[in-house]
């Protein structure tokens, strides 16, 4: 193995030039500025040429896993294929507008946006959708306020919101932010919610449930209907997390099963690029009675055909910059009419059927701790195993795969959450399945071979104890 | 289709496999009435020679690209070179997710690391984490971690020649956490900055902090380290915002003026305009606020050879970990947008982002100089502005003197109406180093002609 390439500022030449300048034809003369409000020098700061630029980057790519170079199966994250072309007409001049350019110079825009809008409110059964979250927490967050907003019209906010124990993490940060106390409610043995056990939970307290659907147990809350009626007639709502919505695309529409609202990761289920942790883009659709609480601005086609965008409604408000992560809107947008509707329910199916292929491989070797259907994830435990889900994860990196996610959700002890997805190949997954027999053989052989690993990877297990208490998080310039 | 590598041999023996006769057996748990709905208005697949038809058929509806634009207000048209697009682009850097396994991530971490570096050295401060959504959101973040820093205290202050957007997104955020109240703290209309006694005023003993934007939205340089002080008398944190990341390199470092907590929008770094998104907020602190602190953090450590390697560090402020109780719901953040702008920065490097932030300034104060000679339009504040300047137009109603310069090819700048009842006869007018001289000779020349 080989050292990390060394920090771009160790790199750094007094003098050297990354771009060249135009010089400005005005002199310091006209400057306008206090001196005592200006700095001279920003001290430490990188100097490189361009070459010397393009090989520190380049380097450093060579040291990530990615999905353009190998299987992702991090559960929950939908680390499916990202088309090319999507980036390619996202990074199209003609629509790289300043976001207050005039209404009419911008018709384009607005139409995509207002397309990609009307694209989600029919594949998910919605009365409208608004695009401006900038992720799938901040769209929780939105949407619980959308409800909050509705129930104090109602007379009452209310105070608390159900959670299932199987939840992201998100979903009670999100509840929280938005005003409510959290009330945690308990998967039954199927790994779902028990309509009996929810209902003992409802009073005239509670605001919401925020459900995740299929769940982070990969299986489908079969009842929705009913708890969708035990909501609405205890005068709460309906709040789906709609993360793992690749596990029904095209199949069924969140909005004929009572929703009343959901959020999407246009990074997970529409293929936009993750980028090593965002940008992604978390649009909420709404049912018919929420619709005039969306945040602005609100996009609208006049009756003449043209676009317009409206800063004024009864809504919570303004959540983001501008009209939220354009370009993120573009690539989705080019994702769905590249599937079309031929190609759409396929999605999920190829997931599923993925998904559901590595479960029946890998089921008599690892505990599974619901028997439950799954769909687009299956999750395992590490039950009755000689070593540590952690172990198990890092071997994998030797095999060149990364490895699913880890201990989450926290329900099942030592959780392996395995999520295919439907870019993958046949290949692929019994290259994996390989892998994980292998690895499982050799922990009963020699578990130490699984607690040292990996091996193959640029650098061996780190030290997070140490990151956190010899706390460095930036580089400094060794003292003169 | 191309994206699915599944043939249907493959769909048939994983299905022999399953024991299954159709994949719809799959679903069962869903109810039955609802599934495969019918998709007749779904438009049907786009090949993708068709699909960039399509596009360009978007593209042409937009006529933006053919104006000289001096639009800013928040979002700014400076210039990318072509190396952030290349590597920012390698499918290593957009294809991965969160860096959870650090052993195969360590380009990703890597640059977190030195993008946390380059804003500690623009800003001066002692931590910056590893990016939150965009400007306006990490101001909203800024106010919660201010007024979770001071416990006891639940008013927040908010200047009110912030950024109208930021302001509506922290009302937004502010608004159902009902301890918290916010109050708005007036600036003086003559010099657009806030003036220092009316502040010492408006300290109350419940006020945690106080977010004030530098360079403000009209543009001007605040007096951060006079500000920083009266608030620091009163014990309440000085939270400063910046809407144009470019003044960083040409301004005092807000570290050593006093400031507590530097949050902002850095998409002048490397980030087209992008009608608006992706952005990249930013957010640096003085060192006792670190546990508080929203968003990821990369720190370093060494690995079991003792080999220096990078993770995620501090987690247990994040939602993973602390649900209800984490520090903010943010989980997916921006770290792509982060990376182009390490890219840029490096690229740029010390004296291409001096000169370029100087160039900005100087671009704004020559046409500053220059409309000077003309009696129907004034510039409202004439000294500390960065590259924006507030131009107020006396013989004619703003619009109509917007339209006329759009007839001529010419976005002049931002109507101030649209945010400001005391502005109706003004806009915010942005240069930036894509200007030349002759770019901005011809908008002098032209509101000349509009006399």
């Amino acid at each position: 193995m080989k050292d990390l390439p060394q920090l771009i500022f160790n790199k750094s030449g007094e003098g050297k030039i990354g771009y060249d300048f135009s010089p400005t034809p005005f002199g310091d003369d006209l400057i306008a500025m206090d001196s005592d409000k200006r700095r001279d020098d920003v001290q430490h700061f990188p100097q490189l040429s361009e070459v010397e630029i393009v090989r520190h980057y380049t380097n450093l790519s060579h040291l990530n896993h990615s999905v353009d170079s190998g299987f992702y199966p991090l559960g929950s994250c939908t680390m499916k294929y990202n088309p090319k072309i999507n980036d390619k007409i996202a990074s199209m001049e003609e629509l790289n507008a300043h976001p207050y350019a005039p209404i009419h110079m911008v018709q384009g825009n607005l139409e995509i946006i207002k397309t990609l809008e009307t694209l989600l409110v029919k594949l998910c059964g919605m009365a409208a959708f608004t695009l401006t979250p900038a992720a799938g927490a901040h769209g929780e967050f939105v949407g619980m306020k959308i409800i909050r907003k509705h129930l104090a019209e109602q007379g009452n906010p209310r105070k608390i919101v159900l959670i299932p124990d199987s939840a992201h993490g998100t979903n009670p940060a999100s509840a929280h932010f938005s005003g409510y106390e959290i009330k945690e409610i308990p998967s039954n043995e199927d790994g779902i919610i028990d309509v009996e056990t929810l209902k003992e939970h409802l009073d005239e307290d509670v605001a919401a449930l925020m459900m995740t659907n299929p769940n982070t147990l990969g299986i489908f809350e079969k009842n929705i209907r009913e708890i969708a009626d035990a909501l609405h007639a205890n005068g709460s709502q309906l709040y789906m997390d709609g993360a793992n919505m690749n596990a029904f695309l095209g199949i069924v529409k969140p909005g004929d099963l009572g929703v009343d609202v959901i959020h999407l990761n246009l990074h997970k289920t529409f293929s936009t690029p993750h980028g090593g942790g965002g940008p992604g883009s978390g649009p909420i659709g709404v049912a018919q009675h929420l619709v005039k609480h969306i945040p602005v601005p609100v996009v609208s086609q006049k009756d003449d055909g043209s676009f317009h965008a409206s800063y004024f409604n009864e809504g919570i408000g303004r959540v983001k910059n501008f009209y939220g992560n354009f370009l993120v809107m573009v690539r989705a947008l080019v994702y769905i009419l590249a599937l079309g509707k031929e190609n759409l329910p396929k999605v999920a199916e190829d997931a599923v059927l993925n998904a559901n292929y590595i479960r029946k491989h890998l089921e008599g070797h690892l505990d599974l701790p619901y028997a439950s259907k799954t769909l687009h994830e299956v999750i395992f435990s590490d039950k009755g195993l000689p070593v540590k889900t952690l172990d198990i994860a890092k071997r994998l990196l030797d095999f060149g795969i990364h490895p699913f996610t880890v201990y989450f959700p926290l329900i099942v002890h030592g959780a392996m959450m395995i999520e295919p997805t439907e870019t993958e190949s046949k290949q692929t997954l019994d290259e994996f399945i390989a892998a994980m027999k292998t690895i499982l053989k050799e922990a009963e052989e020699d578990p130490e071979k699984l607690q040292n690993a990996p091996y193959n990877t640029p650098v061996t297990r780190l030290d997070e104890v140490r990151a956190a208490r010899k706390l460095q998080v930036k580089w400094e310039a060794e003292s003169e | 289709m191309k994206y699915f590598p599944l043939t249907d041999a493959d769909r048939d023996e994983i299905r022999q496999f399953l024991g299954i006769k159709e994949t719809r057996e799959l679903f069962s748990d869903i109810p039955q009435d609802n599934v495969y709905f019918p998709m007749d208005d779904v438009p049907s697949a786009v090949p993708e020679d068709q699909l960039i038809k399509r596009f360009k058929a978007y593209a042409d509806k937009n006529s933006f690209t053919r104006q000289l634009s001096f639009l800013g207000g928040g979002a700014y048209h400076h210039f990318v070179p072509e190396v952030v697009n290349h590597l920012s682009l390698k499918g290593e850097f957009l294809t991965p997710y969160t860096p959870y396994q650090p052993e195969v991530s360590q380009g990703s971490l890597q640059v977190m690391f030195e993008y946390q570096t380059m804003i500690c050295q623009l800003t001066g401060m002692d931590v910056s984490n590893a990016s939150l959504y965009d400007g306006g959101t990490a101001a909203a973040e800024g106010a919660l971690l201010a007024l979770r820093k001071a416990r006891k205290k639940n008013t927040i202050m908010v200047a009110r020649n912030l950024h109208p957007e930021y302001i509506e997104i922290i009302e937004t955020y502010i608004h159902d956490l009902d301890e918290y109240s916010i109050k708005y703290v007036d600036f003086d209309r003559e010099t657009g900055t806030i003036d220092i006694d009316h502040l010492e005023k408006q300290i109350c003993d419940d006020c945690a902090g106080l977010l004030f934007q530098s360079p403000n939205f009209f543009g001007v340089a605040e007096d951060n380290r006079k500000i920083s002080d009266v608030l620091h008398q009163k014990k309440v944190f000085s939270v400063q915002v910046v809407c144009e990341a470019m003044s960083l390199p040409f301004l005092a470092p807000a570290g050593e003026n006093g400031v507590d907590i530097i949050v902002g929008e850095a998409q002048s770094f490397g980030l087209p305009l992008g009608y608006g998104g992706p952005f990249l907020g930013f957010m640096a602190v003085k060192k006792e606020f670190i546990r508080q602190m929203p968003g990821r953090i990369v720190g370093e450590t060494v690995d079991t050879r003792g080999k220096r390697g990078y993770v995620l560090t501090l987690s247990t402020r994040e939602q993973h970990i602390k649900r209800e109780k984490a520090t903010s719901n943010i989980c997916t953040n921006q770290a792509w947008c982060a990376l182009r702008a390490s890219m840029y920065l490096a690229t740029m490097g010390k004296t291409g982002l001096m000169n370029i932030s100087k160039a900005n300034h100087l671009n704004a104060a020559y046409f500053v100089k220059e409309i000077a000679k003309f009696d129907h339009v004034d510039i409202k504040y004439k000294k500390n502005f960065f590259n924006e300047v507030v131009l107020e137009v006396k013989n004619k109603p703003v619009t109509q003197f917007i339209q006329e310069l759009e007839n001529k090819g010419i976005l002049p700048g931002v109507p101030l109406k649209w945010f400001h009842k005391d502005y109706p006869s003004a806009l915010l007018v942005n240069f930036t180093e894509l200007h030349d001289k002759a770019d901005i000779d011809k908008l002098v020349d032209v509101i000349g002609e509009l006399k």
